[in-house]
């Protein structure tokens, strides 16, 4: 923690020196009020650090925090914004903006991206436009992939997979010593996204994924078959662990821990309680989710967190200072270093952290993801389209000879979305 | 007229005048106006608004009836919704005979009998959720309890109580179960307190004992108890709402879903935005609601006719 205000001690000296002839001499005043949702304890620490350091360089500016659950954030947006609505406020980015697009909510911010400040921010501009325009920053993101235990990997003489026809042959190996290849927690729903994700957009690539997120692609298509047809080969191989949908991904984790399952596939924010739990970086590491269709690009799960403007904002110039703050290159490097949220910065001016998985993120993002960059199954998918999905995903994950009801019922529940 | 023929009701005021008739009306005023302010309008409002195509945000679409036909057209979900909440309506009312079975063993003078009786009230006291939680601990597949106990005859329920789509209705149920049946221990409690010894006294003299004591004497004593442990048991019943958010959260795969639970996932969960549909479930859950209300005003209202 220490560490982390000093860095964003020296971020804030730069970050003065790099926007004050921005906001040329006349200081900020009034009330700024932000309402974000990271509330797990690190995230607070950086957010509750960003406001300190940002009332330190603005000190006629009276900011007012509010640290709401995150999981709660997500119904109670809708009644933050439009009723009393703060200046700035958390979300995610992609399609999971549209409703407070579309509502009118969030203020329009396309002048900060015409900014110069911006350029470096190129490669996350697409996920924060729609309708042609920017409704707000990011301010990190992470990788997904495979996390596995590399001491089992060596026991049984495996390395890291890089096809379909390798990682199948791994998990067979890892069933035949007793443990299961996956452990994975559905209880509520959204993991199985994961995996749907990945194996749709390797089977078919990034284009027929977010045709089907945009609802340009029938669920009962043959295509949408075959990817659920890979889906089965692991499934009928028993290589997930079992009751998996009375878990949360956190009660799914022990059994890596322990050593009864090989592998998980996760978001990067999987790393701090696994080696919390006691794993080191030697027995823990990452693989790229392996190429299923040869000659498919491949697309990576990388979601993006944001900040927003109130379209009812009171302050819109303290708020879009805070945005350039918070995107500037230093206070990303500070922000997102292994000791606060350890993930990837958006700012390519910004360093990255020397985390060994957030490095191995980073050069996949960078060098290994020419498909795209998908946000994820419930950011990509409108919201009722994704809560009907994930929850047949689980369903298929049970009981996958219920595969032609599911699609059925996802098809239907299409039809009537998308209009 | 009235004026010239009793000359003082003009020197007393309108309120003097109407004192009697006013008063009551002006006690109940507060109430009222409540009451319509966060009942009666909102009841209004949700039906206006189940007409409606509306994300809660944006502008609303007038689509007319067509919230109803998909619903009770062949809407899966809400087929699956209904038919719990028919399960959870009779399975629950055991609570209502567990009750009376606990407090007849509980209604004696043994030493230490208030400690015995505040144990089994305890399961009402403490919240829902906290029972909930107990509950999916016990069900956990593998290492819970229940697991554990039935796991010794020989029996696998796959995916654990709560995992499997067959059992995890039943196993929330039965959750509900522990503190309804402590209710309806307590009000019966409550009325076993007023049954006349006398009465009691003289069947035992005309030799009624056992089965004939408890069905003909005892039972129809506790009739009151019976009728409110029917009443909250019902509405209980109807809105099962915690138990199913925190133990399974409508899972596996939506098969625990209740028509409150829906309700709540389509207009006010992470994923819901349709207010309209929403609030279309919620008037048919209202009119289930009003059946079972309006049967047992009506007969309160024939039992006090009745005993006039």
């Amino acid at each position: 923690m220490h560490n982390f205000l000093k860095a964003s001690t020296a971020a804030l000296a730069l970050a003065v020196a790099a926007t004050g002839a921005n906001a040329d001499g006349h200081a900020l005043s009034g009330d700024l009020r932000i309402i974000s949702d990271m509330s797990n304890p690190a995230p607070r620490a950086v957010m509750e650090g960003l406001v300190a350091d940002f009332g330190a360089m603005h000190p006629d500016l009276n900011i007012e925090l509010d640290i709401v659950d995150r999981d709660g954030w997500k119904t109670q947006i809708r009644n933050a914004l439009s009723a009393n609505p703060p200046d700035v406020v958390n979300w995610y980015a992609a399609t999971r903006m549209t409703p407070y697009v579309d509502a009118g909510l969030f203020m329009d911010v396309s002048d900060l991206w015409a900014e110069e400040h911006f350029d470096a921010l190129a490669s996350t501009k697409g996920a924060m436009t729609l309708d042609g325009k920017q409704w707000g920053v990011p301010y990190t993101y992470y990788q997904w992939g495979i996390y596995y235990r590399k001491d089992i990997f060596d026991e049984l003489g495996l390395s890291e997979p890089t096809t379909w026809e390798e990682e199948k042959a791994n998990c067979q190996a890892i069933i035949d010593s007793g443990r299961k290849c996956y452990t994975i927690g559905t209880k509520f729903l959204w993991t199985a996204g994961g995996w749907f994700d990945y194996i749709n957009s390797r089977t078919h690539g990034y284009d027929f994924h977010i045709q089907l997120a945009n609802g340009e692609v029938e669920w009962t298509d043959d295509r949408v078959k075959q990817t659920f047809a890979n889906w089965r080969e692991l499934i009928d191989m028993g290589a997930f662990v079992e009751d998996h949908q009375s878990m949360s991904w956190q009660e799914s984790l022990p059994a890596l821990v322990e050593g009864d399952a090989a592998a998980i596939l996760k978001g990067n924010f999987a790393v701090a309680p696994l080696r919390d739990a006691g794993l080191t970086d030697d027995q823990l590491d990452f693989y790229q989710f392996p190429t299923i269709t040869e000659g498919v690009a491949p697309a990576e799960d990388a979601p993006t967190d944001t900040f927003h403007i109130a379209s009812g904002a009171q302050n819109v110039k303290a708020a879009k200072e805070f945005l350039r703050f918070v995107t500037s290159a230093d206070v990303q490097t500070a922000i997102n270093s292994g000791d606060a949220l350890g993930q990837l910065p958006v700012n390519a001016n910004a360093s990255v952290s020397d985390d060994k998985f957030v490095n191995e993120g980073f050069d996949m993002l960078s060098n290994n993801a020419s498909g795209g960059i998908m946000q994820f199954f419930d950011r990509d998918f409108p919201a009722e389209m994704a809560s009907a999905g994930m929850e047949g995903l689980q369903e298929f994950m049970v009981f996958p000879d219920n595969l032609d009801d599911i699609l059925a019922r996802l098809e239907d529940a299409r039809q009537r979305i998308y209009k | 007229m009235a004026d010239i023929a009793s000359p003082t009701a003009e020197t007393r005021s309108w309120y003097k005048r109407n004192e009697i008739a006013v008063t009551p009306w002006l006690f109940l005023l507060p109430g009222i106006a409540f009451f319509a302010l966060y009942v009666i309008i909102p009841i209004f409002q949700s039906f206006w608004i189940s007409f409606y195509e509306w994300d809660g945000l944006g502008e609303k679409v007038w689509v007319g009836t067509a919230h109803y036909e998909r619903l009770l057209g062949g809407d899966r979900k809400f087929e699956v919704s209904f038919w719990n909440n028919i399960k959870w309506l009779f399975l629950y009312l055991l609570a209502i005979p567990g009750g009376l079975f606990i407090a007849l063993l509980l209604n004696q003078t043994v030493r230490g009998i208030r400690l015995y009786k505040s144990l089994f009230f305890f399961p009402f006291v403490i919240s829902q959720v906290v029972v909930g939680l107990v509950f999916s601990w016990f069900y956990l597949p593998n290492d819970g309890l229940f697991d554990i106990i039935v796991g010794t005859f020989g029996i696998d329920i796959k995916g654990g109580v709560l995992g499997n789509p067959n059992t995890a209705t039943y196993g929330i149920i039965a959750a509900g179960l522990w503190p309804q049946t402590a209710y309806c221990m307590i009000l019966y409690l409550t009325g076993l307190n007023a049954v006349d010894p006398e009465q009691v006294e003289a069947a035992r003299l005309d030799g009624a004992k056992g089965w004939k004591m408890l069905w003909y004497v005892i039972l129809p004593q506790l009739k009151p108890a019976t009728f409110i442990a029917f009443v909250v048991t019902i509405i209980g019943a109807l809105r099962s709402f915690d138990f199913i958010a925190v133990m399974t959260n409508g899972g596996p795969f939506g098969s625990t879903r209740v028509l409150s639970f829906y309700m709540f996932e389509e207009s006010l969960s992470e994923f819901g935005f349709r207010m309209g549909y929403g609030a279309a479930i919620a008037v048919v859950l209202f009119f289930i609601m009003l059946f079972f209300i309006t049967y047992f005003l009506y007969s309160m209202y024939r039992d006090e006719k009745g005993a006039r």
